[in-house]
């Protein structure tokens, strides 16, 4: 059946069916938000412009940590090669020796896949992705003018970027960076003796992460208060968008795991510095006997990991709220289920809390306790079965529309899927106690989180970079983005899965003493030269976002995705406060896409006449 | 007769009284407070049971702080509803005396870890007693952080001239909240670090 699109006079719904918070009246001539560059470019309040700050400084991150992971990848590809030609770039971290060959040094190795794994959790896909999107699209979504505190939202970008300052700053000390992996298990980080990254490096990065927790703490206070407080006339909490959904429960994960974390870095500071023994017990180092008695490096891995856990959802469910919006529109079909997304969502919320030692099964813990761990880390395969069928069915016979934002959403789904069945044997602790710390860990996280996570966001950029700019991205350059990524994810990745199943271990600097894994030589020549190409193909987005920011097609009209939800019914730009007369009320749910013969019915379009089945 | 805006279902569509958003974002504030509590004394109960564990008498002086604590809240709720029903003398003096009582619950606590030293427990020894440095000691900070909240109060109180607004009363409830949960956690703790 051919689609009739509606007619919809927004304006006109605007200014009858608006609600009048007397907003203009606040203010006349001079926009105090705005009023000159500082405010309106570097201290702004305004939730638009932080999503902004937040995207461009998760950007460079990620550029940084993309480049960490080609330079690791080089020495694991290409052991025997000399990288004498970095030298100029990392001057004492490559050791050439008496032949002129040089070799990166062990120590910066390390420093290296610290620091990749740190960035790119943190600083990418924690603040870059949920600090962008909850942050843009919250107030958008909702009818509300900001946040409930613009001031704690600008807090929580500047500590965000103090964060990114002292972790940039330790990239440049003598010693190095932290180098005892990301998750900073004691003793490496709790002895400045252990390793050369243990010193001045793990100082800063403790530092570092602190201040980040201040600012995921400010933003998700932000976040949760203002979805609940300043939804507008009609927006009920079964009509939000699942973008809105998964953003306000990833902010009340972060909420109470991120304190946690706290805790552990408290005691962990505790032991670098004030002598106490919360991790350390019965050590040797360096041929000395330490004083320290009665602490246990568990301890500190089952509070980093009560974090830990809760962490992947906090990536991975602004993702999914991202995919669900950007596929519902562009298959122009409401998305499937709905509310069983949303119980989904919560299900998957609630779980993260109790599945964290499924990260500990090797560390000496009682196997009857591991069953316990086993058993709900595997139910968390339901509720994300329930939401992988639910995008199939809402791609199944839809009218798809095949551009950049629908293209990274699908991608998503495939990274989900693919990374998701290996979740099932590491979640088993019978089978992880084999492939614990293997290659088969590395490619299970980085599909299902790293690559998957990265897709959301590209959809959510592509999608609402016009909403951001007024402009277009290019949508040729973001096809050879989509595709090139969407390759060499899977070549990158895909390999490791066999490594792993062989028994190769993680975070080694190099196998060639190791006979057993002499095969893999060639597949890691191979996965290097595919990391280079993923590294190219994302300048290719890094040039078409900052070349469309100010060269692109421009959006000629309010809503270029013809899409239902209230961002769309601001002016192509919005200046603050978003709408420039009254607030949008909502009549409807966020999904009604080929309804009753209408192409799209907007959430702000009343009952229709002859509107026939139920309105939500 | 005021014209009430409907939804398609009839539905009243005027905003619902909520909470103020300031008063949610403090309450989930403290719940993200009291995580990081939560986490201490699991850890706490965790490595208790891990073993090499040195069982200490707990100084007195630990137990009798949380009643200067409870007092002190109760002197401000007192302060509260001298606010509210326009009794300015219970309002000024009772905050005055719950700020007092703060200070002198932290000066009792620094009391407390003399005492605990003068045991010979000290911070760098066994983690039992670590613990109880670390856990007591991050309280602390929070209930200096609390008097400072009382002290703006106060500094209101007393130089600004006695008008009880909603502005106002939505003010000093977000400070008196703060400082009955400071008590309800030094309860909290007191149950874990020296009765289980």
């Amino acid at each position: 059946m051919e689609k009739s699109t509606l007619f919809v006079d927004d304006e006109k719904l605007l200014k009858d069916k608006g609600y009048d918070d007397h907003f203009h009246e606040h203010h006349h001539d001079e926009d105090p938000y705005q009023s000159n560059f500082i405010t309106k470019y570097i201290f702004s309040m305004d939730h638009k412009m932080i999503a902004k700050q937040f995207l461009l400084t998760g950007m460079f991150w990620a550029i940084i940590g993309a480049a960490m992971s080609v330079i690791f990848r080089l020495q694991l590809g290409f052991p025997a090669e000399s990288l004498t030609w970095l030298k100029p770039l990392l001057g004492k971290w490559i050791v050439v020796n008496s032949q002129g060959v040089g070799h990166l040094s062990t120590e910066f190795y390390y420093a290296m896949v610290t620091m990749h794994g740190t960035i790119i959790v943190f600083f990418v896909l924690t603040a870059g992705l949920s600090g962008t999107f909850s942050n843009l699209l919250i107030p958008l979504q909702i009818g509300a003018r900001d946040m409930a505190s613009p001031l704690l939202n600008m807090m929580s970008y500047w500590f965000f970027f103090l964060a990114s300052v002292v972790m940039f700053i330790s990239l440049f000390v003598s010693t190095g960076p932290f180098s005892g992996g990301w998750v900073a298990y004691p003793p490496l980080s709790a002895l400045p003796q252990a390793m050369s990254g243990s010193g001045t490096g793990m100082t800063l990065w403790l530092i570092s992460l602190t201040l980040f927790v201040v600012s995921v703490l400010l933003g998700g206070l932000n976040y949760v208060t203002t979805v609940l407080n300043l939804r507008t006339k009609g927006m009920s909490m079964w009509r939000l968008p699942l973008t809105i959904w998964s953003f306000f429960i990833t902010a009340i994960i972060g909420l109470l795991s991120f304190p946690v974390l706290v805790a552990g870095f408290l005691l962990l500071m505790a032991d670098r510095s004030l002598g106490t023994s919360f991790y350390l017990s019965e050590i040797f180092i360096n041929g000395h006997a330490l004083d320290n008695v009665g602490g246990s490096p568990v301890l500190y891995q089952h509070l980093f990991w009560f974090l830990g856990h809760p962490e992947v959802y906090i990536i991975i469910l602004p993702a999914m709220g991202i995919v669900s919006e950007v596929m519902s529109t562009h298959a122009r079909k409401p998305i499937f289920g709905y509310k069983a997304m949303v119980i989904s969502i919560a299900s998957i919320a609630f779980l993260s809390f109790l599945v964290w030692a499924h990260h500990m099964f090797v560390s000496g813990m009682n196997p009857f306790i591991a069953n316990f761990f086993t058993i709900f880390t595997l139910i968390i395969a339901v509720p994300s079965a329930v939401k992988v069928f639910n995008w199939i069915s809402t791609l199944y016979k839809g009218n798809l529309t095949l551009n950049t934002p629908m293209l990274f959403a699908i991608g998503f789904v495939s990274m989900f899927i693919s990374g998701g069945l290996t979740g099932l044997y590491l979640g088993n602790s019978a089978i992880d106690i084999q492939m614990h710390d293997t290659y088969f860990v590395v490619a299970h996280f980085h599909i299902v989180m790293g690559v998957a996570a990265f897709f959301g966001m590209f959809a959510g950029v592509y999608h609402w970079f016009p909403k951001m700019f007024g402009r277009f991205m290019n949508e040729t350059l973001g096809k050879i983005h989509f595709w090139g990524t969407m390759l060499t994810a899977y070549l990158i990745f895909w390999p490791m899965h066999y490594m792993g199943l062989a028994g190769v271990p993680r975070r080694y600097y190099k196998f060639d003493v190791f006979d057993t894994f002499s095969q893999f030589s060639e597949l890691n020549k191979f996965i290097t030269v595919m990391a280079i190409i993923a590294f190219f193909v994302q300048l290719v987005f890094v040039t078409n976002f900052f070349h469309s920011m100010f060269f692109g097609k421009k959006v000629r009209s309010k809503n270029p995705w013809k899409s239902t939800t209230l961002e769309w019914t601001t002016p192509i730009l919005p200046g603050h406060g978003n709408w420039p007369g009254k607030l949008p009320t909502v009549q409807r749910w966020a999904y009604d896409y080929g309804k009753d013969g209408f192409d799209f019915i907007p959430q702000i379009q009343p009952k229709l006449d002859g509107e026939t089945s139920a309105v939500h | 007769m005021t014209r009430v805006m409907t939804d398609i279902h009839g539905q009243n569509m005027e905003r619902r009284s909520r909470i103020h958003p300031h008063k949610l974002a403090l309450w989930i504030g403290l719940a993200s407070i009291m995580m990081m509590f939560v986490a201490l004394t699991s850890a706490y109960l965790v490595k208790k049971g891990g073993g090499e564990w040195l069982d200490f008498e707990v100084p007195q002086i630990f137990y009798f702080n949380a009643f200067v604590l409870i007092f002190s809240s109760v002197l401000l709720q007192a302060s509260y509803v001298g606010f509210k029903r326009g009794h300015e003398k219970t309002y000024k003096y009772g905050l005055a005396g719950a700020f007092v009582l703060g200070i002198v619950f932290v000066i009792l606590q620094y009391k407390g870890w003399q005492a605990l030293y003068d045991l010979g427990i000290y911070l760098s020894g066994n983690p039992s007693g670590s613990f109880l440095y670390i856990i007591s000691g991050l309280h602390a900070l929070h209930v200096i952080g609390g008097i400072v909240a009382l002290l703006v109060a106060l500094i209101f109180a007393f130089r600004l001239r006695f008008v009880p607004t909603k502005r106002r009363r939505n003010r000093f409830e977000l400070v008196i909240h703060y400082w009955h949960f400071m008590g309800f956690l030094w309860l909290y703790l007191l149950i874990f670090l020296f009765s289980i």
